[in-house]
């Protein structure tokens, strides 16, 4: 059976991600930082879907532990995995990375410096195997940064920069990268705060990226209002975008 | 810790009435669970699963409420010993989803499949086999409980065998069901082999009930309750492989059927007393004293087929009210309540019989050995008043009414009905000694002292 190494399958995303390959036939490695998380989902997968799924611990946060924990998944794995869907990402508190050094390492660490790594190790190990795919979550965040999450939207711009660089570093390995911006989803990370619109399901995000990955795309907007709204938004003069509340 | 967020919604339970502003939290963490317990944000909390109550069990008003619905994954499944392991906001839906075509099927279910094992087990449901195999705590085999003092128990019938009976039937109040282990029954095929036998009065019905319940695992009546209580009773067994006919070449497949639903709320005056009479009339009309094969779904869930059929209730929505008769003079009592209601010309639009085998060792445990009744009527205005005088009669009877389907008792009828209240509230006071855990419905029937 073909596997797909799943990172962060306590965030909605990627279990809908996961959902979709197990759907499908695909056996899965999931990671997670907390045990008793990842062993609840390696099971609800391997009895809902009948396939095999194997968790693993992984922390974002715990940067010494990368190499030695994704090496963990590819030997679960058995056999070659057929790709990877990074889907870790923190939201945080914007008013307190403001004052606090500490949230504001965590939302920078989480969503760009601990993916990076993670990705590092993901691309040399499908660039030395010359074909794959890594799927990794960004946002719409990242297309323009604003008041209300600039540490998030940032990190996510850094992330989205540098997929950009990797997959014309990959593209000739033939590994293909694909940059997911989902719009807000109705997930932990969104559940309870004002101010939404447009909020997708998890269900039909994780199936416009099963999607996206079959066909190859390389930056896929979720659901594709996104890009429209995100094209409008960045055309707006800093002169008049520094006045929104937005 | 980050504060744990939540939305502060408008929610009722299926009966659609009360509807109350609660302060939803949903976990997708079991380690978020305790964090909303122990945050202090509110000053109680109550768990909800699908909403399939129909009065205030999961509401909590102004205050937590504490959605289960993301915590729903199958921990383990043994086919050997039919055992299955999940967390508690796994539905029926999906028990049947996944174990029927490998043979397994719920031992007892109610009568929506859309209900969630820690609500059904915190409820203690029974299905139309409690006559022979009781309610659904016989079947927990354990079940993992959060205090909200963050002490885990581990209970089952024979470990920490107190704190699992205060746990079954004790609507969430002891402690958060965290999951699971259900035996299941085994079955060969999604069919069920139903008897359809028609009677003329309810007196028949209960004599033909008193001497063949036995022989079948399910039985249940529905009754007429404006015409004296005449009845199609429909007993059923689940079929073997043999029974089928050829052409269903896999035994444990549900045919496919079209769902349907109520768009809208219909205006109050579809179900009125003429329009239930005539249906009433068509259904009896319709059935015959008959032996048919039925999948489960049509005899278990017929109602599940078309989406939010409470609508057809209308906006100001419908009580449940359902009672328990024991088997001492439960019989008279039940005859007095059908008069009852044809006096007072209540239309319920199902009402439904089936005698009860017996009880167990809850304190707060609905069934006991006897009679149960089941009727659903449209809110009017003097309807609960009249609710109020049958509670006094099912009382004076020994008789009492399911909290899964209340919303109006009153605390000293309720008390009288549950003797043992005392005995349930000594050991939540011992499990949950801050009162961290309330629910409308515990403040309306005063289980819980915040009656603010």
């Amino acid at each position: 059976m073909p596997t797909v190494l799943i990172m962060g399958v306590t965030s909605a995303i990627g279990r809908a991600v996961a959902a979709e390959f197990a759907g499908r036939r695909y056996d899965l490695v999931l990671t997670g930082r907390d045990p008793e998380e990842v062993a609840a989902w390696a099971a609800d997968f391997t009895f809902r879907h009948n396939v095999r799924a194997t968790g693993r611990l992984f922390d974002a946060l715990e940067f010494p532990s990368h190499v030695a924990a994704i090496e963990s998944c590819f030997e679960a794995a058995g056999g070659a995995l057929e790709g990877a869907v990074v889907s870790i990402g923190y939201l945080g508190d914007q008013a307190l990375a403001e004052r606090d050094p500490a949230e504001a390492g965590r939302i920078l660490d989480t969503n760009f410096t601990g993916c990076i790594s993670a990705l590092n190790i993901l691309a040399n190990h499908f660039e030395r195997r010359r074909g794959g795919f890594l799927a990794v979550i960004s946002s719409v965040a990242g297309d323009r940064g604003r008041r209300k999450n600039y540490f998030y939207g940032a990190a996510k711009a850094g992330l989205s920069a540098y997929l950009q660089g990797l997959r014309a570093r990959l593209f000739g390995a033939g590994v293909r990268v694909i940059t997911v911006k989902p719009g807000f989803v109705d997930t932990a990370m969104t559940f309870g705060r004002p101010g939404l619109f447009l909020v997708a399901s998890p269900q039909s995000v994780g199936r416009g990226i099963f999607k996206a990955i079959q066909r190859g795309q390389d930056v896929v907007y979720l659901p594709w209002f996104w890009r429209p709204i995100m094209l409008a938004a960045r055309a707006i003069p800093e002169s008049v975008f520094k006045r929104l509340s937005v | 810790m980050l504060r744990m967020r939540y939305v502060n919604q408008a929610l009722s339970g299926w009966g659609r009435f009360p509807v109350e502003a609660c302060h939803v939290y949903r976990p997708t963490k079991r380690s978020e669970v305790s964090a909303i317990l122990h945050s202090g944000a509110e000053p109680s909390y109550i768990p909800r699963g699908l909403g399939r109550s129909y009065g205030d069990a999961a509401l909590n008003l102004k205050r937590g409420t504490i959605l289960f619905t993301h915590l729903n994954r199958f921990l383990s499944f043994d086919p050997a010993a039919g055992i299955l392991e999940c967390e508690a906001g796994v539905s029926f839906a999906e028990i049947i989803h996944y174990l029927l075509p490998r043979g397994f099927f719920p031992p007892v279910t109610p009568g929506t499949k859309y209900a969630t094992v820690g609500g059904a087990i915190a409820a203690d449901i029974h299905g139309k086999n409690h006559h022979r195999d009781g309610s659904l705590a016989n079947f927990v085999v354990g079940l993992r409980l959060l205090t909200p003092e963050g002490q885990l128990y581990e209970c089952s019938a024979n470990r920490n065998s107190e704190v699992f009976w205060a746990t079954v039937g004790g609507m969430g109040l002891t402690g958060i069901i965290l999951s699971a282990e259900i035996a299941l029954h085994r079955v060969e095929s999604a069919y069920l082999v139903v008897d359809y036998r028609k009677t003329r009065s309810l007196d028949e019905t209960l004599a033909v009930m008193e001497e063949s319940d036995a022989q079948h695992r399910y039985s249940v009546a529905w009754i007429d309750a404006l015409a004296r209580g005449r009845s199609v009773l429909m007993r059923a067994d689940h079929a073997a492989a043999s029974e089928l006919p050829r052409h269903l070449t896999n035994p444990l497949a549900i045919p496919k059927r079209v769902g349907l639903r109520v768009p809208f709320d219909f205006p109050s005056l579809v179900l009125n007393r003429r329009t239930v009479r005539c249906f009433n009339r068509l259904y009896y009309a319709l059935h015959r004293s008959e032996r048919l094969l039925t999948d489960v779904e049509r005899y278990f869930y017929p109602l599940d087929r078309i989406d939010h059929w409470n609508r057809a209730y209308g906006k100001r929505g419908f009580l449940q009210y359902q009672v328990a008769l024991p088997l001492d003079g439960g019989r008279e009592a039940l005859q007095e309540l059908v008069r009852c209601l044809a006096d007072f010309g209540a239309a319920p639009g199902l009402a439904v019989l089936k005698r009860f085998g017996v009880g167990n060792a809850a304190p707060l445990g609905f069934p006991i050995q006897g009679y149960t009744l089941a009727l659903d009527m449209p809110d009017s205005r003097d309807l609960v008043p009249f609710l109020h005088q049958l509670d006094q009669r099912v009382a004076y009877a020994g008789g009492r009414v399911y909290l899964a389907k209340d919303a109006v008792l009153r605390p000293e009828t309720f008390a009288r009905m549950y003797p043992r209240l005392d005995e349930f509230r000594s050991i939540k006071s011992r499990l949950d000694p801050h009162g961290r855990l309330s629910s409308s419905l515990a403040r309306r029937l005063r289980i819980v002292d915040d009656t603010q």
